[in-house]
């Protein structure tokens, strides 16, 4: 297994780097650069502030230095935000984004796992009715939907959470956040749960546990939930890359200082350094994500193994 | 274990919010948390390029003149001042009781650092071209000329002259300018880029810089070391940004914003119902214009541009599309400085139906009618409200044999196009007032201007600029010779002004001392809570 763990971590050095190559020169041969604003700059300010970012050096130059940067673990300046290197911002945003993101996942992992075995137990009964038609409400309307919706409820008809900002961190500004981002999740995790489940306690050797006269408990848990959580398994890696690294609505509607809005802000302010970041970010929770889920396969399921 | 859990996370969530409240300013500390739709970008004068941050510096640092609550004109860092009688040599006394934060006194020579290093190359400073009057500013900048070249000299340590290459009458309010705030030498050099984090920030103004969490808050506490700090009420100013303006709306009912610097302008009607006076709507001087090729045929026809512009229904863009957050324009310089009237369009005055018939003759004229449709593309930058104003000027031009397409991008493409003299018909831009003079809004149409997108080159405009550039200490004369400019150039329809831009704030009615004003300036300095 370590050697299996070794060698999926080798292999992801090359794709980090064509990830890392694609990216550059793509952001590159976006029209507009991080200078172009409504009011124009005269071309001797603007050639100052390329030279004073390096813009100025040709492209392989600005290449070579971003990746000897890199490998130093130096992401460089933020052009847009002078004030604060990349590396400064992600110090600053990334925790805030992976505790929101990780309390939504844990919340949706185990609320949706029980709600989506408790509709394939009652299959085709009220329960499962209710799950169904929650899990499509919560997997159709859309965050940008939701997060009103609270804000409106619990912020200022209740008055029981605050409407947005961080609050140093505070517990219940975290709560608005955290549902928002869990709700779909929740409805996507049950919806998977409920499928697998189903398939699961059809299958043979449930059958046989049940012709045994195992109890129901003993079925359900000890043997059928086993098999069922696989999908669930799959799904948590891209899901975890998700939403670990920050959502742009909820962030920016709840105003949380995650690092989601880096994604869309700094691509759309040709922040060349802050893009690179975030899909470094990215790419890294991606590949360090699907690793942890085929380890996870190897433990649920006795069957696979790496070596 | 269920029982346990419970109780554990009833406990965890007590001492949480009990934490919370640790977090509550002190009773007696009043706070005012201030909303602004967007992020600084710097908290450096020298990097910045944007108004969310102008507001921030004008209450951490004093440049040698500031702006009251009105935006009048007054001492700063600077207690008083003389001009030389041909208006070019600016002898400026500093405050005896001027002092950094740190409790050093402000010296004439930090603002000859500050102005140096504003336009020394490797500063990178977007708006170095604010101290270009100054002699040899621009040389330094562009690395023709020597810092020590530049016409800046401490005299001692509380007299500052500053001398200029001409005669310049808006000097002085340019000065009001962020950009051309001083920062400590002694700082800079002891402390290196870190001189602009938290809590090594050493500034001159009201306040200093405690805390900066991007896009969370900037917390400002009142500098005790300020010359006039026993008149500042506001212990702490929080800079909150909320780009969703929805949710800023929502924090300020709930009592978490005491003050925010825009509206969903689509919701106005329904805010002023709900919010009633706290909303506040007024003019402010910026002008939203489309620029238009006048240098490529058929745009160099200046009838041609005239019928465009007439047909155009202002009212229409101003009230259904921006729901009153905009005025109908005419001119490029908006209404509200003081001594100058803008040079309106001919039709103004006239009914829009006669517009209308107006242009259709001239459209006829020169070969456009509906079978055969004068082609005309709008390019504008992603905006909901650029859309809607673009597709109410292709609905109201249609009749008139015109067939207007769109084309959006967004802005950084948009502008880089511009700027790149791309091949286009007409194209969204605007003009948001650094300074309180007509100059900022007319010098973006001279010829050498890089924001002069529409190509416009006229010499009769170019003459008289030059004269009212010229007109040295008379401001009656130069404000006739720079609205005599205005004329030609809204005659000739080198832009095409559409709407002038308003503030519109929301106010909480505890707050005082945030005053409406054609700039939209509100300095934390003035502002009381109750």
């Amino acid at each position: 297994m370590l050697r299996y763990v070794l060698r999926r971590l080798l292999t992801a050095i090359p794709t980090l780097f064509v990830i890392v190559t694609l990216a550059f020169f793509l952001m590159r041969v976006a029209p507009g650069g991080p200078f172009n604003q409504e009011r124009g700059l005269s071309p001797e300010i603007k050639a100052n502030l390329e030279a004073q970012f390096g813009l100025n050096d040709p492209l392989w130059l600005q290449y070579a230095h971003y990746l000897g940067n890199l490998l130093r673990g130096n992401f460089g300046p933020s052009y847009n935000m002078p004030d604060f290197t990349v590396g400064e911002l992600f110090a600053k945003g990334l925790p805030i984004s992976i505790q929101l993101g990780a309390s939504a996942l844990i919340l949706a992992l185990l609320l949706g796992s029980v709600l989506g075995t408790i509709a394939a137990l009652n299959q085709n009964k009220l329960g499962d009715y209710a799950v169904i038609a929650l899990a499509t409400a919560g997997s159709t309307i859309p965050t940008f939907v939701i997060a009103p919706v609270i804000q409106l409820l619990f912020g200022l008809t209740w008055k029981l959470l605050p409407i947005g900002g961080w609050g140093d961190g505070a517990f219940i500004n975290k709560i608005g956040p955290i549902l928002t981002l869990a709700l779909p999740q929740i409805a996507i995790v049950a919806r998977l749960m409920r499928g697998s489940m189903i398939e699961s306690l059809r299958s043979n050797h449930i059958r046989t546990a049940r012709a045994l006269g195992l109890s129901d408990w003993s079925v359900v848990v000890k043997h059928a939930l086993r098999g069922a959580v696989l999908p669930i398994v799959s799904f948590t890696g891209p899901a975890a890359a998700a939403l670990l690294t920050g959502s742009v609505i909820v962030e920016t509607i709840f105003s949380v200082p995650g690092v989601g809005r880096y994604f869309v802000d700094a691509a759309l302010n040709r922040d060349y350094t802050l893009v690179m970041g975030t899909v470094v970010v990215i790419a890294i929770f991606t590949i360090v994500f699907n690793l942890i889920v085929d380890i996870m396969y190897a433990v649920v399921d006795p069957r696979v193994r790496y070596d | 274990m269920l029982k346990n859990m419970l109780k554990a996370t009833v406990f965890a969530t007590t001492m949480t919010l009990a934490a919370g409240a640790f977090y509550s300013p002190a009773l007696a500390e009043t706070v005012y948390n201030r909303g602004t739709a967007a992020e600084s970008e710097s908290v450096d004068p020298h990097k910045t390029s944007t108004v969310y941050e102008a507001n921030i510096l004008r209450d951490l640092f004093q440049g040698l003149v500031m702006q009251d609550e009105k935006t009048n004109l007054i001492p700063g860092a600077a207690e008083s001042w003389t001009v030389s009688d041909d208006g070019t040599v600016y002898t400026f006394k500093l405050r005896g009781n001027g002092l950094w934060s740190d409790g050093s006194p402000v010296t004439a020579e930090d603002f000859v650092y500050a102005f140096r290093r504003l336009e020394d190359p490797a500063t990178g400073a977007e708006y170095a071209s604010m101290l270009y009057p100054i002699k040899n500013a621009e040389e330094v900048n562009t690395k023709k000329g020597k810092p020590e070249e530049m016409g800046v000299k401490a005299i001692d340590a509380t007299t500052l002259e500053v001398t200029l290459k001409a005669p310049t009458p808006y000097f002085l309010e340019m000065l009001t300018h962020q950009a051309t705030y001083p920062v400590s030498k002694a700082s800079i050099e002891k402390l290196g880029a870190d001189w602009i984090k938290p809590g090594n920030l050493v500034s001159n103004g009201a306040y200093t810089l405690a805390e900066w969490v991007p896009n969370d808050h900037m917390k400002l506490v009142k500098n005790a070391k300020f010359w006039d700090a026993a008149t500042v009420k506001m212990d702490v100013v929080n800079y909150i940004p909320t780009e969703d303006r929805s949710s800023a709306m929502k924090r300020f009912e709930a009592g978490e914003l005491d003050s925010y610097d825009d509206l969903p302008t689509e919701q106005l009607a329904d805010l002023k119902t709900k919010f009633g006076d706290q909303i506040r709507v007024g003019p402010q001087l910026g002008t939203y214009y489309y620029a238009i090729k006048t240098d490529k045929a058929p745009w160099d026809n200046a009838e041609l541009r005239n019928a465009i512009s007439m047909a155009i229904d202002r009212d229409f863009l101003a009230e259904k599309v921006w729901q009153n957050a905009m005025l109908p324009g005419y001119s490029m310089v908006p209404p509200g400085i003081q001594g100058y009237t803008p040079a309106m369009a001919k039709f103004a005055d006239m009914s829009q139906i006669d517009r209308e018939d107006a242009a259709k003759k001239v459209l006829e004229k020169l070969g456009y009618t509906p079978d055969k449709p004068l082609k005309m593309e709008i390019r504008y930058n992603t905006s909901e409200n650029h859309k809607n104003t673009a597709v109410a000027i292709q609905e109201q031009l249609k009749p008139l044999g015109v067939d207007v397409t769109l084309l959006n991008t967004d802005t950084k493409t948009h502008y880089s196009f511009l700027e790149q003299k791309g091949d286009y018909d007409v194209a969204r831009a605007a003009w948001i007032a650094d300074y309180k003079d007509p100059e900022t809004f007319l010098g973006i149409s001279r010829k050498a201007s890089g924001n002069n997108y529409s190509d416009y080159n006229s010499a009769p405009y170019e003459a008289a600029m030059d004269k009212a550039a010229a007109a040295g200490g008379k401001p009656e004369d130069r404000m006739k010779d720079l609205s005599d400019a205005e004329r030609v150039l809204i005659d000739d329809v080198g832009q095409i002004p559409l709407l002038y831009y308003s503030y519109h704030d929301i106010v909480s009615s505890k707050l005082h001392g945030f005053v409406d004003n054609v700039m939209d300036i509100h300095p934390s300095r003035f502002v009381s809570k109750d």
